[in-house]
Protein backbone atom coordinates (compact mmCIF):
# COMPACT_ATOMS: atom_id res chain seq x y z
CA UNK A 1 0.00 0.00 0.00
CA UNK A 2 2.85 2.10 0.92
CA UNK A 3 4.69 1.69 -2.93
CA UNK A 4 1.21 2.76 -4.01
CA UNK A 5 0.82 5.55 -2.68
CA UNK A 6 4.57 6.47 -3.56
CA UNK A 7 3.48 5.70 -7.10
CA UNK A 8 0.55 7.65 -6.89
CA UNK A 9 2.65 10.91 -5.75
CA UNK A 10 5.78 10.28 -8.35
CA UNK A 11 2.90 10.13 -10.98
CA UNK A 12 1.63 13.37 -9.57
CA UNK A 13 5.07 14.92 -9.52
CA UNK A 14 6.32 13.74 -12.92
CA UNK A 15 3.32 15.14 -15.05
CA UNK A 16 3.25 18.39 -13.01
CA UNK A 17 7.18 19.54 -14.21
CA UNK A 18 5.61 20.71 -17.41
CA UNK A 19 3.65 23.87 -16.55
CA UNK A 20 3.50 25.53 -19.56
CA UNK A 21 1.75 22.47 -21.31
CA UNK A 22 -0.80 22.33 -18.05
CA UNK A 23 -1.57 25.82 -18.78
CA UNK A 24 -2.25 25.32 -22.55
CA UNK A 25 -4.11 22.39 -22.25
CA UNK A 26 -6.20 24.41 -19.94
CA UNK A 27 -6.42 27.10 -22.38
CA UNK A 28 -7.40 25.08 -25.36
CA UNK A 29 -10.04 22.86 -22.80
CA UNK A 30 -11.75 26.28 -22.15
CA UNK A 31 -11.50 27.32 -25.92
CA UNK A 32 -13.79 24.08 -26.41
CA UNK A 33 -15.50 24.45 -23.41
CA UNK A 34 -17.18 28.18 -24.94
CA UNK A 35 -17.93 26.57 -28.01
CA UNK A 36 -19.28 23.57 -26.96
CA UNK A 37 -21.57 25.33 -23.95
CA UNK A 38 -22.76 27.87 -27.40
CA UNK A 39 -23.55 24.86 -29.14
CA UNK A 40 -25.46 22.48 -26.28
CA UNK A 41 -27.23 25.98 -24.64
CA UNK A 42 -28.83 26.84 -28.19
CA UNK A 43 -30.08 23.91 -28.93
CA UNK A 44 -31.76 23.44 -25.55
CA UNK A 45 -33.13 27.12 -26.62
CA UNK A 46 -34.68 25.77 -29.44
CA UNK A 47 -35.92 22.58 -27.87
CA UNK A 48 -38.09 25.07 -25.19
CA UNK A 49 -37.05 24.53 -21.86
CA UNK A 50 -34.88 21.04 -21.45
CA UNK A 51 -33.46 17.90 -23.56
CA UNK A 52 -33.23 14.65 -21.83
CA UNK A 53 -32.99 16.01 -18.76
CA UNK A 54 -30.72 18.72 -19.22
CA UNK A 55 -31.46 22.31 -18.74
CA UNK A 56 -29.77 25.25 -19.93
CA UNK A 57 -27.93 25.43 -16.85
CA UNK A 58 -27.16 21.77 -16.48
CA UNK A 59 -26.31 21.40 -20.01
CA UNK A 60 -23.58 24.43 -19.39
CA UNK A 61 -22.48 22.87 -16.31
CA UNK A 62 -21.98 19.23 -18.36
CA UNK A 63 -20.16 20.55 -21.07
CA UNK A 64 -17.64 22.61 -18.23
CA UNK A 65 -17.12 19.86 -15.31
CA UNK A 66 -16.47 17.73 -18.97
CA UNK A 67 -14.00 19.97 -20.39
CA UNK A 68 -12.67 20.06 -16.69
CA UNK A 69 -11.97 16.32 -16.51
CA UNK A 70 -11.07 15.97 -20.03
CA UNK A 71 -7.14 15.82 -18.75
CA UNK A 72 -8.26 13.60 -15.49
CA UNK A 73 -10.00 11.26 -17.02
CA UNK A 74 -7.45 9.19 -19.53
CA UNK A 75 -9.75 9.40 -22.58
CA UNK A 76 -7.36 9.41 -24.97
CA UNK A 77 -5.30 6.73 -23.87
CA UNK A 78 -1.62 6.02 -23.24
CA UNK A 79 1.23 4.63 -25.03
CA UNK A 80 3.77 3.63 -22.46
CA UNK A 81 2.19 -0.16 -21.64
CA UNK A 82 2.26 -0.88 -25.21
CA UNK A 83 5.67 0.64 -25.62
CA UNK A 84 7.27 -1.26 -23.21
CA UNK A 85 5.82 -4.30 -24.75
CA UNK A 86 7.14 -3.84 -28.01
CA UNK A 87 10.65 -3.31 -26.67
CA UNK A 88 10.37 -5.85 -24.16
CA UNK A 89 10.50 -3.61 -21.22
CA UNK A 90 7.84 -5.33 -19.59
CA UNK A 91 9.84 -8.18 -18.33
CA UNK A 92 11.25 -5.79 -16.36
CA UNK A 93 7.74 -4.90 -14.78
CA UNK A 94 6.95 -8.51 -14.42
CA UNK A 95 10.17 -8.97 -11.89
CA UNK A 96 9.31 -6.15 -9.80
CA UNK A 97 7.20 -6.96 -6.60
CA UNK A 98 4.10 -5.10 -7.51
CA UNK A 99 1.82 -6.06 -10.35
CA UNK A 100 2.81 -4.57 -13.44
CA UNK A 101 -1.25 -3.10 -13.62
CA UNK A 102 -1.08 -1.23 -9.75
CA UNK A 103 2.28 0.09 -10.60
CA UNK A 104 0.60 2.03 -13.81
CA UNK A 105 -3.13 2.33 -12.28
CA UNK A 106 -1.17 4.27 -9.65
CA UNK A 107 1.14 6.52 -11.83
CA UNK A 108 -2.25 7.22 -13.92
CA UNK A 109 -4.18 8.74 -10.21
CA UNK A 110 -1.09 10.56 -9.71
CA UNK A 111 -1.58 11.93 -13.30
CA UNK A 112 -5.02 12.55 -12.95
CA UNK A 113 -4.70 14.29 -9.47
CA UNK A 114 -2.69 17.23 -10.95
CA UNK A 115 -4.49 17.24 -14.14
CA UNK A 116 -7.79 17.74 -11.85
CA UNK A 117 -5.92 20.24 -9.85
CA UNK A 118 -3.80 22.52 -12.12
CA UNK A 119 -5.83 21.92 -15.68
CA UNK A 120 -9.46 21.02 -14.77
CA UNK A 121 -10.18 23.42 -11.59
CA UNK A 122 -9.05 26.72 -13.55
CA UNK A 123 -10.88 25.57 -16.88
CA UNK A 124 -14.05 24.70 -14.25
CA UNK A 125 -13.54 28.06 -12.99
CA UNK A 126 -13.60 29.91 -16.28
CA UNK A 127 -16.60 28.24 -17.19
CA UNK A 128 -18.17 29.60 -14.31
CA UNK A 129 -17.54 33.02 -14.72
CA UNK A 130 -18.91 33.09 -18.25
CA UNK A 131 -21.67 30.56 -18.27
CA UNK A 132 -24.26 29.98 -15.69
CA UNK A 133 -23.73 26.64 -14.21
CA UNK A 134 -25.95 24.39 -12.41
CA UNK A 135 -24.04 22.76 -9.54
CA UNK A 136 -24.20 19.47 -6.95
CA UNK A 137 -27.85 20.10 -4.56
CA UNK A 138 -25.61 19.43 -1.33
CA UNK A 139 -22.42 18.53 -0.02
CA UNK A 140 -22.98 14.93 -0.03
CA UNK A 141 -23.69 15.34 -3.90
CA UNK A 142 -20.13 17.07 -4.23
CA UNK A 143 -18.20 14.82 -2.37
CA UNK A 144 -20.18 11.54 -4.14
CA UNK A 145 -19.13 13.39 -7.39
CA UNK A 146 -15.66 13.40 -6.26
CA UNK A 147 -15.79 9.72 -5.82
CA UNK A 148 -17.50 8.91 -9.04
CA UNK A 149 -14.86 11.18 -10.83
CA UNK A 150 -11.41 8.96 -8.82
CA UNK A 151 -13.96 6.23 -10.21
CA UNK A 152 -14.19 7.18 -13.63
CA UNK A 153 -10.52 7.64 -13.31
CA UNK A 154 -9.89 4.05 -12.76
CA UNK A 155 -12.74 2.61 -15.69
CA UNK A 156 -11.08 4.50 -18.12
CA UNK A 157 -7.27 3.20 -16.88
CA UNK A 158 -8.32 -0.10 -16.69
CA UNK A 159 -9.71 -0.47 -20.34
CA UNK A 160 -7.48 1.11 -22.00
CA UNK A 161 -4.71 -0.93 -19.80
CA UNK A 162 -6.35 -3.68 -21.90
CA UNK A 163 -6.25 -2.24 -24.88
CA UNK A 164 -1.97 -1.33 -24.94
CA UNK A 165 -2.23 -5.27 -23.12
CA UNK A 166 -2.95 -6.43 -27.19
CA UNK A 167 0.42 -5.75 -28.31
CA UNK A 168 1.02 -8.78 -26.91
CA UNK A 169 -0.70 -10.51 -29.72
CA UNK A 170 -0.38 -7.78 -32.22
CA UNK A 171 3.13 -5.93 -33.92
CA UNK A 172 0.57 -2.53 -34.16
CA UNK A 173 -2.30 -1.76 -32.01
CA UNK A 174 -2.46 2.10 -33.29
CA UNK A 175 -5.92 0.86 -34.91
CA UNK A 176 -7.25 -0.40 -32.19
CA UNK A 177 -6.54 2.65 -30.00
CA UNK A 178 -7.81 4.93 -32.46
CA UNK A 179 -11.30 2.59 -32.40
CA UNK A 180 -11.59 2.72 -28.62
CA UNK A 181 -10.49 6.73 -29.01
CA UNK A 182 -13.41 6.74 -31.24
CA UNK A 183 -16.48 5.06 -30.03
CA UNK A 184 -15.57 5.86 -25.99
CA UNK A 185 -15.52 9.26 -27.53
CA UNK A 186 -18.86 9.14 -28.69
CA UNK A 187 -20.42 6.78 -25.95
CA UNK A 188 -18.80 8.38 -22.44
CA UNK A 189 -20.56 11.82 -23.43
CA UNK A 190 -17.40 13.56 -24.84
CA UNK A 191 -19.34 15.02 -27.68
CA UNK A 192 -23.39 15.17 -25.99
CA UNK A 193 -24.92 14.03 -23.40
CA UNK A 194 -25.92 10.03 -23.37
CA UNK A 195 -29.43 10.83 -23.00
CA UNK A 196 -29.66 12.78 -25.84
CA UNK A 197 -28.97 10.49 -28.13
CA UNK A 198 -31.98 8.65 -30.21
CA UNK A 199 -33.17 5.18 -28.12
CA UNK A 200 -31.17 2.31 -30.08
CA UNK A 201 -27.68 3.97 -29.87
CA UNK A 202 -28.82 4.93 -26.39
CA UNK A 203 -29.39 1.48 -25.08
CA UNK A 204 -25.90 0.08 -26.70
CA UNK A 205 -24.43 3.17 -24.39
CA UNK A 206 -26.15 1.81 -21.24
CA UNK A 207 -24.77 -1.54 -21.44
CA UNK A 208 -21.16 -0.80 -22.22
CA UNK A 209 -18.59 0.33 -19.54
CA UNK A 210 -17.51 4.05 -21.65
CA UNK A 211 -20.97 6.18 -19.65
CA UNK A 212 -18.90 4.67 -16.46
CA UNK A 213 -15.40 6.91 -17.93
CA UNK A 214 -17.52 10.54 -18.30
CA UNK A 215 -21.23 10.35 -18.67
CA UNK A 216 -21.38 9.84 -14.92
CA UNK A 217 -19.45 11.72 -12.75
CA UNK A 218 -21.05 14.45 -15.57
CA UNK A 219 -24.75 13.51 -14.30
CA UNK A 220 -23.94 13.59 -10.55
CA UNK A 221 -21.71 16.90 -10.86
CA UNK A 222 -24.40 18.64 -13.13
CA UNK A 223 -27.37 17.60 -10.80
CA UNK A 224 -29.03 15.53 -13.33
CA UNK A 225 -28.79 12.33 -11.32
CA UNK A 226 -29.78 12.69 -7.60
CA UNK A 227 -31.30 10.50 -4.77
CA UNK A 228 -31.35 6.98 -4.90
CA UNK A 229 -30.32 7.08 -8.29
CA UNK A 230 -26.72 7.91 -7.26
CA UNK A 231 -26.06 4.87 -5.73
CA UNK A 232 -27.21 2.98 -8.83
CA UNK A 233 -24.64 5.15 -11.11
CA UNK A 234 -21.93 4.79 -8.41
CA UNK A 235 -22.72 0.41 -8.31
CA UNK A 236 -22.09 0.63 -12.32
CA UNK A 237 -19.53 2.16 -12.07
CA UNK A 238 -17.44 0.12 -10.06
CA UNK A 239 -18.71 -2.88 -11.30
CA UNK A 240 -17.29 -1.94 -14.27
CA UNK A 241 -14.21 -0.72 -12.56
CA UNK A 242 -13.79 -4.43 -10.81
CA UNK A 243 -14.57 -6.32 -14.66
CA UNK A 244 -11.97 -4.39 -16.23
CA UNK A 245 -9.31 -4.60 -13.90
CA UNK A 246 -10.14 -8.44 -13.70
CA UNK A 247 -10.31 -8.49 -16.96
CA UNK A 248 -6.71 -6.96 -17.06
CA UNK A 249 -5.44 -9.42 -14.82
CA UNK A 250 -6.72 -12.44 -17.02
CA UNK A 251 -5.52 -11.22 -20.15
CA UNK A 252 -1.78 -9.43 -18.28
CA UNK A 253 -1.55 -13.60 -16.62
CA UNK A 254 -1.75 -14.64 -20.71
CA UNK A 255 0.50 -11.83 -22.04
CA UNK A 256 2.89 -12.87 -19.85
CA UNK A 257 2.59 -16.47 -20.64
CA UNK A 258 2.83 -15.99 -24.53
CA UNK A 259 5.54 -13.12 -24.53
CA UNK A 260 8.86 -14.28 -25.56
CA UNK A 261 12.03 -11.48 -25.13
CA UNK A 262 15.08 -12.13 -27.31
CA UNK A 263 18.78 -10.83 -26.16
CA UNK A 264 19.52 -9.98 -22.89
CA UNK B 1 19.54 8.86 -56.80
CA UNK B 2 18.37 5.78 -58.73
CA UNK B 3 15.74 8.30 -60.26
CA UNK B 4 17.88 10.35 -61.88
CA UNK B 5 19.46 7.64 -63.76
CA UNK B 6 16.78 5.45 -64.03
CA UNK B 7 14.88 7.78 -66.02
CA UNK B 8 16.49 10.95 -68.04
CA UNK B 9 13.88 11.21 -70.66
CA UNK B 10 11.44 11.93 -68.55
CA UNK B 11 13.49 15.21 -67.08
CA UNK B 12 13.54 16.84 -70.41
CA UNK B 13 9.74 16.44 -70.63
CA UNK B 14 9.13 19.09 -67.81
CA UNK B 15 8.89 22.63 -69.95
CA UNK B 16 10.07 25.44 -68.60
CA UNK B 17 12.01 26.48 -64.86
CA UNK B 18 8.69 26.49 -62.92
CA UNK B 19 7.90 22.57 -63.31
CA UNK B 20 12.32 22.52 -62.83
CA UNK B 21 12.21 24.20 -59.40
CA UNK B 22 8.78 22.42 -58.19
CA UNK B 23 10.60 19.17 -59.29
CA UNK B 24 12.20 18.16 -55.57
CA UNK B 25 8.83 18.61 -53.80
CA UNK B 26 7.44 16.38 -56.22
CA UNK B 27 9.69 13.55 -56.11
CA UNK B 28 9.14 13.75 -52.45
CA UNK B 29 5.60 14.00 -51.99
CA UNK B 30 5.35 11.30 -53.97
CA UNK B 31 8.08 8.98 -52.22
CA UNK B 32 5.85 10.03 -49.23
CA UNK B 33 2.82 8.45 -50.08
CA UNK B 34 4.54 5.26 -51.81
CA UNK B 35 6.06 4.87 -48.26
CA UNK B 36 2.99 5.53 -46.60
CA UNK B 37 0.80 2.74 -48.70
CA UNK B 38 3.76 0.35 -48.23
CA UNK B 39 2.03 -1.12 -44.97
CA UNK B 40 -0.84 -2.29 -47.08
CA UNK B 41 -3.09 -2.96 -43.64
CA UNK B 42 -1.92 -0.19 -41.60
CA UNK B 43 -2.63 2.27 -44.58
CA UNK B 44 -6.46 1.02 -44.46
CA UNK B 45 -6.67 0.85 -41.03
CA UNK B 46 -5.70 4.35 -40.69
CA UNK B 47 -8.09 5.44 -42.99
CA UNK B 48 -10.87 3.62 -41.39
CA UNK B 49 -10.00 5.44 -38.43
CA UNK B 50 -10.06 9.18 -40.27
CA UNK B 51 -13.78 7.83 -41.84
CA UNK B 52 -14.75 6.87 -38.08
CA UNK B 53 -13.61 10.58 -36.94
CA UNK B 54 -15.53 12.15 -39.47
CA UNK B 55 -18.48 9.56 -38.98
CA UNK B 56 -18.13 10.74 -35.31
CA UNK B 57 -18.33 14.50 -36.05
CA UNK B 58 -21.47 13.64 -38.17
CA UNK B 59 -22.93 11.81 -35.51
CA UNK B 60 -22.50 15.01 -33.47
CA UNK B 61 -25.06 17.15 -35.89
CA UNK B 62 -27.30 14.11 -36.61
CA UNK B 63 -28.24 13.40 -32.94
CA UNK B 64 -29.06 17.18 -32.16
CA UNK B 65 -30.89 17.32 -34.98
CA UNK B 66 -32.82 13.83 -33.60
CA UNK B 67 -33.46 16.62 -30.42
CA UNK B 68 -34.51 19.71 -32.42
CA UNK B 69 -35.53 20.80 -35.90
CA UNK B 70 -33.79 24.18 -36.13
CA UNK B 71 -30.24 24.88 -34.52
CA UNK B 72 -29.29 28.68 -34.68
CA UNK B 73 -31.35 29.47 -37.48
CA UNK B 74 -29.99 26.01 -39.84
CA UNK B 75 -32.14 22.73 -40.19
CA UNK B 76 -30.53 19.71 -40.66
CA UNK B 77 -29.91 19.79 -44.03
CA UNK B 78 -28.46 23.51 -44.15
CA UNK B 79 -26.37 22.40 -40.91
CA UNK B 80 -25.42 18.84 -43.03
CA UNK B 81 -24.02 21.69 -45.56
CA UNK B 82 -22.33 23.66 -42.81
CA UNK B 83 -20.61 20.76 -41.36
CA UNK B 84 -19.61 19.36 -45.41
CA UNK B 85 -17.92 22.37 -45.95
CA UNK B 86 -16.21 22.88 -43.16
CA UNK B 87 -14.83 19.53 -43.37
CA UNK B 88 -13.56 19.28 -46.56
CA UNK B 89 -11.95 22.44 -46.28
CA UNK B 90 -10.06 21.44 -43.19
CA UNK B 91 -9.22 17.50 -44.35
CA UNK B 92 -7.71 19.09 -47.44
CA UNK B 93 -5.31 21.45 -45.15
CA UNK B 94 -4.88 18.35 -42.50
CA UNK B 95 -3.44 16.86 -45.51
CA UNK B 96 -1.41 19.18 -46.64
CA UNK B 97 0.25 20.87 -43.54
CA UNK B 98 -1.18 18.93 -40.38
CA UNK B 99 1.97 17.74 -39.34
CA UNK B 100 3.16 21.34 -38.12
CA UNK B 101 1.44 20.40 -35.62
CA UNK B 102 4.43 17.92 -34.82
CA UNK B 103 7.03 20.92 -34.86
CA UNK B 104 8.10 20.62 -31.43
CA UNK B 105 9.02 17.48 -31.74
CA UNK B 106 11.66 17.89 -34.17
CA UNK B 107 12.60 21.37 -32.78
CA UNK B 108 12.81 19.16 -29.53
CA UNK B 109 14.88 16.70 -31.31
CA UNK B 110 17.24 19.17 -32.93
CA UNK B 111 15.56 18.17 -36.53
CA UNK B 112 14.33 21.76 -37.47
CA UNK B 113 18.54 22.35 -37.93
CA UNK B 114 18.75 19.63 -40.45
CA UNK B 115 16.01 21.43 -42.76
CA UNK B 116 17.99 24.71 -42.53
CA UNK B 117 20.89 23.37 -44.37
CA UNK B 118 19.36 22.04 -47.05
CA UNK B 119 18.74 23.85 -50.27
CA UNK B 120 15.03 24.43 -50.28
CA UNK B 121 12.81 27.21 -48.15
CA UNK B 122 11.70 25.51 -44.75
CA UNK B 123 8.22 25.72 -44.75
CA UNK B 124 7.66 24.52 -48.15
CA UNK B 125 10.00 21.09 -46.91
CA UNK B 126 7.87 21.32 -44.06
CA UNK B 127 4.77 21.22 -45.82
CA UNK B 128 6.06 18.16 -48.21
CA UNK B 129 8.18 16.45 -44.92
CA UNK B 130 4.65 14.70 -44.96
CA UNK B 131 1.82 14.19 -47.06
CA UNK B 132 -1.31 12.59 -44.32
CA UNK B 133 -2.87 10.55 -47.01
CA UNK B 134 -5.05 8.37 -44.33
CA UNK B 135 -6.60 11.55 -43.67
CA UNK B 136 -8.74 10.79 -47.25
CA UNK B 137 -11.23 9.27 -44.99
CA UNK B 138 -12.85 12.15 -43.04
CA UNK B 139 -12.59 14.25 -46.75
CA UNK B 140 -14.21 11.23 -47.97
CA UNK B 141 -16.86 11.03 -45.27
CA UNK B 142 -17.88 15.13 -46.02
CA UNK B 143 -17.86 14.59 -49.86
CA UNK B 144 -20.73 12.51 -48.96
CA UNK B 145 -21.85 14.38 -46.63
CA UNK B 146 -21.82 17.49 -49.64
CA UNK B 147 -23.31 15.50 -51.94
CA UNK B 148 -26.81 14.37 -49.74
CA UNK B 149 -26.96 18.09 -48.57
CA UNK B 150 -27.19 19.74 -51.94
CA UNK B 151 -29.46 17.07 -53.48
CA UNK B 152 -31.54 17.37 -50.15
CA UNK B 153 -31.86 20.91 -50.30
CA UNK B 154 -33.25 23.11 -52.86
CA UNK B 155 -30.67 25.10 -54.63
CA UNK B 156 -30.95 27.17 -57.15
CA UNK B 157 -28.49 26.09 -59.79
CA UNK B 158 -26.66 28.24 -61.46
CA UNK B 159 -23.11 29.13 -62.45
CA UNK B 160 -22.82 31.77 -59.79
CA UNK B 161 -23.69 28.84 -57.34
CA UNK B 162 -20.85 26.12 -58.73
CA UNK B 163 -18.49 28.74 -58.77
CA UNK B 164 -19.22 29.47 -54.92
CA UNK B 165 -18.88 26.03 -53.90
CA UNK B 166 -15.39 25.82 -55.87
CA UNK B 167 -14.37 29.27 -54.08
CA UNK B 168 -15.76 28.01 -51.02
CA UNK B 169 -13.59 24.78 -51.41
CA UNK B 170 -10.44 26.47 -52.58
CA UNK B 171 -10.68 29.51 -49.83
CA UNK B 172 -11.99 26.79 -46.68
CA UNK B 173 -8.38 25.40 -47.37
CA UNK B 174 -6.24 28.22 -47.53
CA UNK B 175 -8.03 29.34 -43.86
CA UNK B 176 -7.20 26.22 -42.61
CA UNK B 177 -3.69 26.13 -44.12
CA UNK B 178 -2.91 29.67 -43.04
CA UNK B 179 -4.53 28.69 -39.25
CA UNK B 180 -1.43 25.51 -39.34
CA UNK B 181 1.06 27.66 -40.49
CA UNK B 182 0.35 30.57 -38.09
CA UNK B 183 0.09 27.82 -35.52
CA UNK B 184 3.31 26.19 -36.59
CA UNK B 185 5.07 29.41 -36.37
CA UNK B 186 3.98 30.11 -32.73
CA UNK B 187 5.29 26.64 -31.69
CA UNK B 188 8.92 28.00 -32.24
CA UNK B 189 7.95 30.36 -29.02
CA UNK B 190 5.85 27.58 -27.45
CA UNK B 191 7.54 24.35 -27.78
CA UNK B 192 6.06 22.67 -24.61
CA UNK B 193 3.11 24.71 -24.96
CA UNK B 194 2.21 23.55 -28.44
CA UNK B 195 -1.53 22.68 -27.09
CA UNK B 196 -2.13 26.44 -27.49
CA UNK B 197 -2.28 26.77 -30.35
CA UNK B 198 -4.84 23.67 -31.27
CA UNK B 199 -7.62 26.23 -29.65
CA UNK B 200 -6.78 28.21 -32.91
CA UNK B 201 -6.37 25.42 -35.44
CA UNK B 202 -9.05 22.75 -34.00
CA UNK B 203 -11.01 25.15 -32.21
CA UNK B 204 -11.74 27.10 -35.05
CA UNK B 205 -12.39 24.31 -37.46
CA UNK B 206 -15.05 22.74 -34.74
CA UNK B 207 -16.22 26.29 -34.78
CA UNK B 208 -16.71 26.78 -38.75
CA UNK B 209 -18.69 23.73 -38.57
CA UNK B 210 -21.04 25.68 -36.40
CA UNK B 211 -23.84 27.80 -37.77
CA UNK B 212 -22.50 31.04 -36.32
CA UNK B 213 -25.91 32.30 -34.67
CA UNK B 214 -25.40 30.07 -31.79
CA UNK B 215 -22.50 32.08 -30.37
CA UNK B 216 -22.64 35.31 -28.69
CA UNK B 217 -21.91 38.38 -30.49
CA UNK B 218 -18.28 38.61 -29.67
CA UNK B 219 -17.52 35.18 -30.57
CA UNK B 220 -18.83 36.03 -33.80
CA UNK B 221 -16.82 38.63 -34.50
CA UNK B 222 -13.60 37.00 -33.41
CA UNK B 223 -14.49 34.00 -36.04
CA UNK B 224 -15.62 36.49 -38.46
CA UNK B 225 -12.31 39.14 -38.59
CA UNK B 226 -9.47 37.39 -36.19
CA UNK B 227 -9.72 33.85 -37.11
CA UNK B 228 -11.77 33.95 -40.26
CA UNK B 229 -13.79 30.47 -39.97
CA UNK B 230 -17.07 32.23 -40.45
CA UNK B 231 -16.12 32.21 -44.31
CA UNK B 232 -15.47 28.48 -44.73
CA UNK B 233 -18.93 27.10 -44.25
CA UNK B 234 -21.38 29.54 -42.62
CA UNK B 235 -21.35 32.13 -44.96
CA UNK B 236 -21.31 30.28 -48.42
CA UNK B 237 -24.27 28.07 -46.85
CA UNK B 238 -26.29 30.80 -46.15
CA UNK B 239 -25.60 31.79 -49.91
CA UNK B 240 -25.85 28.66 -51.40
CA UNK B 241 -29.48 28.10 -49.92
CA UNK B 242 -30.53 31.73 -50.10
CA UNK B 243 -31.70 32.11 -46.20
CA UNK B 244 -31.55 35.61 -44.59
CA UNK B 245 -28.48 36.70 -42.91
CA UNK B 246 -28.82 38.69 -40.06
CA UNK B 247 -26.69 42.25 -38.63
CA UNK B 248 -23.16 40.11 -38.12
CA UNK B 249 -23.42 37.48 -40.97
CA UNK B 250 -25.16 38.02 -44.48
CA UNK B 251 -25.30 36.13 -47.41
CA UNK B 252 -22.62 38.22 -49.45
CA UNK B 253 -19.71 38.10 -46.94
CA UNK B 254 -19.45 34.55 -49.02
CA UNK B 255 -18.12 35.75 -52.06
CA UNK B 256 -15.59 37.78 -49.62
CA UNK B 257 -13.58 34.55 -48.45
CA UNK B 258 -10.63 34.82 -50.72
CA UNK B 259 -10.15 38.10 -49.00
CA UNK B 260 -10.40 36.30 -45.54
CA UNK B 261 -7.97 33.67 -46.88
CA UNK B 262 -5.55 36.62 -48.09
CA UNK B 263 -5.54 38.07 -44.53
CA UNK B 264 -5.48 34.86 -42.72
CA UNK B 265 -2.07 34.13 -44.94
CA UNK B 266 -0.43 37.22 -44.50
CA UNK B 267 -1.12 37.00 -40.63
CA UNK B 268 0.04 33.41 -41.01
CA UNK B 269 3.26 34.35 -42.93
CA UNK B 270 4.06 37.58 -39.90
CA UNK B 271 4.13 34.28 -37.75
CA UNK B 272 6.37 32.02 -39.67
CA UNK B 273 8.63 34.59 -39.91
CA UNK B 274 8.42 35.84 -36.72
CA UNK B 275 8.69 31.78 -35.44
CA UNK B 276 11.53 31.60 -37.40
CA UNK B 277 13.76 34.46 -36.91
CA UNK B 278 13.38 33.50 -32.99
CA UNK B 279 14.31 29.74 -33.57
CA UNK B 280 18.43 29.93 -32.23
CA UNK B 281 18.77 26.06 -33.26
CA UNK B 282 19.20 23.16 -30.43
CA UNK B 283 22.88 23.26 -30.70
CA UNK B 284 23.12 20.22 -32.23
Amino acid sequence: MRTFRLLVRAGFRRHSTYRLALLAGMTTNSVFGIIRASILLAAVASAGSAIGGYTGPMAAAFVWWGQALLGTVNLWGFQEVKERVRSGDIAVDFLRPLNPQLTYLAGDIGRAGINFLARGMPALLIGALLFDLAWPPGLLAWLVGFLSVALAVVVAFAGNFIVNLASFWLIEVRGLQLVWMIVSGLFCGLYLPVPWFPGWLRTIADWSPWPAMLQHPLDILSGRVVGTDVALVLANQLGWALVLLGLGQVVLRAGRRHLEVQGG
Amino acid sequence: MADRFARPRRRRLVPGPLGERLRPYRVLLAARARAQMQYRTSFVTDILGTVGVGLTELAEVWIIFHNVDVLGGLDFTAALLVFALSNIGFSLADMVVGHLDTLPTYIRMGQVDAFYVRPLPLLSQFMTSDISLRRVGRLGVAVVALVVALSRADVHWSVATVALIALTIVSGTAIFTALFTAAGGLQFFFVDGAEFTNSMTYGGSYAAQQSQRVFPDPLRILWTFVIPTAFVAYFPTLAILDLPGDRLGSPWLAWCSPLAALVAWLAAAACWRAGTRHYQGAGG
